[in-house]
């Protein structure tokens, strides 16, 4: 079989099954994907994605997750996943959330129209009481042709029926129109189900299979499923009360400026609580000055010193100022990890909990100034975590034009959680007034750049269409699970680099690279920017990793060498400057590299124009 | 009319969707020529929030320029 898919080139032993769990965004498929696989998990990395899919077992069948998806196509990274892993899979169990049929079910029709055997979880049932419907399950059963089990997967009702049903799995009723279609390409293809997506017109499928889009027959597929389920959900759903509840009132006030706003500053109030203040200086001075500082360093020191001199070379490269073993794991383990941790813990609750899509409705109309839709506050929220990780994410973005606005506001002006941790530590000393200063500066590079970019830039940007997902109170269980895996992925990327960077600056050190750099930046640093010529030295640390250089400003403002001004004006230029060399990697991965360079450079002498302009004003 | 004008509470049914990719990602969430829906929310120069039943989709103000619709009573 010829297809780059893991699934389908997966061996799995004789006389075993994939069950494959698939499902809309947040219908708690992984609950069922717990319940079925137990401790032993594997979580792997979809190749070319940033989608990682997790597989188990179950008694002897191999389980596999699959990101949330309202239908199987390849409208983007997450639904070309899905696709690939349900299109092979023997058994699925689609979780629907029982109170969103009419969006649910159309994925659920789809899946019936491959005619894979289906069983469904009808998740959810404690809310369909609590919002005053009603589900005639046998009759929703009977249209569909497959079994459909109510479920409560948070208090682990109809678990055990969900499994018993999984033997009995079958192919639903499929829609006669769609299955004679599929009939006239059936012989071209590997395996029924992508019949289906060959005459859905799947480019992916299309390309796959040497095919020439001539089946094209989406709309018309689409169409059809589409008054099926509403057909079927019309018999099957009856609404007893219209109370709205107490939820669907909170996601209307979140989406509402007069009080969608203050709720916005509320949580982003909290998060800073939490991440600025909670992590980056209690959480930090614990694993970066105590743990890492002294147990650790100390441990390394006592145990080096035998082999090595200090002094030497290799002494400098392993255990110096920036040693691999030394500054490298201390700042990677002590400083970095607690503030992705909770940076990611953050983020998790929100997309769980189903805020983050009303974020992006309420920001949508401020974001189309800069070229962006409401959806790009999602890599720009994750900038602040991890400005590598976001401009991945600008895949999720719907045009070119956006995905390069996007990344160059990132790349700018979104400074990442390492660094606003060493920001917020240099800066908080200094009172509201340099905050408000330098937060000002920020603001106005970033908003001006995008509004600029938006005006020169060809094309036009796509608009926003996004779900809005009731309001629930995520599940603290996955929460952390999400924020583990986000945590180690970021660890296990950023790591190497990290160790690379270490090597490169302490080479550049011993070969006074360093020292003829700054020497040869001192005319702009001290003449035009006014700070002493040592922050030079501060910058080019910043392009190994940004907040190598704000960490040196840390030590240069310890050493008195800083007055409050200087200190803002040299973190504006290392927050706009080019972002580290792990985020200007990606970028060069993602973008074409004249794109790349011009983020590159254009960064580059925004970051020395304003921070110049900036010390012109206030120096 | 075009979507952008229709009133929060009022109810609508889509007439036409210009681009026929938005056609395929709005159909999964219920919104397809000749669906009825509400409109429960409209932002100020933002988004209008279309509802049906317990289905919420938020669309973009310019896109909403694009989609013809009628409104019922």
């Amino acid at each position: 079989m010829n297809c780059h898919n893991p699934v389908c080139n997966m061996t799995i032993p004789n006389g075993s099954k994939k069950i494959v769990l698939a499902g809309n965004p947040n219908v708690g498929k992984s609950v069922f994907f717990n319940a079925l696989t137990g401790l032993y998990v594997d979580v792997s990395n979809f190749p070319g994605t940033t989608v990682d899919i997790s597989m188990g077992q179950y008694k002897d069948n191999v389980v596999m997750d699959t990101p949330g998806v309202y239908g199987v196509s390849s409208f983007n990274d997450e639904e070309r996943v899905a696709r690939d892993v349900i299109l092979f899979a023997d058994v699925i169990l689609n979780v629907v959330d029982a109170v969103h049929l009419e969006r649910d079910l159309f994925l659920t029709q789809q899946i019936i129209d491959m005619g894979i055997p289906v069983v469904v979880a009808l998740n959810m049932m404690d809310e369909v009481q609590r919002n005053g419907l009603k589900i005639n399950i046998d009759k929703l059963s009977k249209e569909l042709g497959v079994e459909v089990i109510p479920t409560t997967a948070t208090k682990k009702e109809g678990i055990d029926q969900i499994l018993e049903a999984l033997e009995r799995a079958k192919v639903g009723n499929r829609i006669p129109k769609v299955k004679q279609l599929m009939d006239q390409v059936i012989d071209k293809v590997d395996v029924e189900a992508e019949a289906l997506l060959v005459v859905e017109e799947d480019e992916n499928v299309l390309t796959r299979h040497h095919l020439d889009n001539q089946h094209g027959q989406r709309e018309e597929i689409y169409n059809l499923r589409r008054s099926k389920i509403d057909n079927v959900v019309e018999e099957v759903v009856s609404q007893t009360n219209q109370g709205a509840s107490f939820r669907t009132k909170l996601g209307r006030w979140m989406l509402k400026p007069l009080t969608g706003i203050p709720i916005l500053f509320f949580i982003l109030f909290l998060t800073y609580e939490l991440i600025g203040v909670f992590v980056a200086q209690t959480v930090v001075e614990i694993t970066e000055e105590i743990i890492m500082g002294q147990y650790y360093y100390d441990f390394i020191m006592n145990l080096s010193t035998h082999f090595i001199h200090q002094e030497s070379f290799i002494g400098q490269l392993l255990i110096g100022e920036f040693g691999i073993l030394t500054m490298a794991p201390i700042y990677l383990f002590g400083l970095l990890l607690p503030l992705v941790v909770g940076f990611y813990f953050v983020l998790s609750i929100m997309e769980d909990s189903g805020y983050l899509p009303r974020i992006a409705a309420l920001v949508d109309r401020l974001l189309t100034f800069l070229g962006l839709n409401g959806r790009a506050i999602i890599p720009i929220i994750l900038g602040f975590g991890c400005v590598t990780m976001a401009t991945i994410t600008t895949r999720l973005l719907g045009s070119k034009r956006e995905r390069f606005i996007a990344t160059m506001l990132l790349g700018l002006a979104i400074p990442c959680s390492a660094q606003l941790g060493v920001i917020v530590g240099l800066i908080a000393p200094l009172g509201g007034k340099m905050l408000l200063l330098y937060v000002t500066t920020i603001f106005i590079v970033f908003t001006l750049t995008g509004t600029i970019l938006n005006k020169i830039m060809p094309g036009e940007s796509t608009d926003l269409l996004i779900d809005l997902p009731p309001i629930r109170i995520p599940i603290l269980k996955n929460v952390i699970k999400k924020t583990y895996l986000k945590s180690k992925m970021f660890i296990e990327e950023a790591g190497p680099l990290f160790v690379l960077g270490a090597i490169i600056i302490t080479i550049l050190q011993y070969t006074y690279a360093l020292d003829a750099i700054s020497d040869a930046l001192a005319p702009v640093t001290v003449g035009f920017l006014k700070l002493p010529k040592e922050t030079a030295q501060t910058f080019i640390m910043g392009i190994i990793r940004r907040d190598f250089g704000a960490a040196g400003l840390t030590g240069l403002a310890s050493k008195g060498l800083l007055s409050p001004i200087q200190v803002v004006i040299s973190l504006v230029a290392i927050t706009l400057f080019v972002p580290c060399i792990a985020a200007i990697m990606v970028i060069f991965k993602e973008r074409s590299w004249q794109e790349s360079a011009l983020i590159w450079i254009g960064s580059f002498i925004i970051s020395f124009l304003t921070a110049g302009i900036l010390a012109q004003i206030m120096l | 009319m075009t979507l952008d004008t229709i009133c929060k509470g009022q109810k609508l049914e889509i007439i036409h969707i210009p681009d026929a990719t938005i056609r395929a990602q709005a159909i999964r969430l219920g919104i397809y020529e000749g669906a009825k829906l509400i409109c429960s929310e409209k932002l100020p120069a933002g988004p209008i929030i279309l509802q049906n039943r317990m289905q919420e989709i938020a669309i973009g103000r310019n896109l909403a320029k694009k989609i013809a619709i009628q409104s019922i009573s």
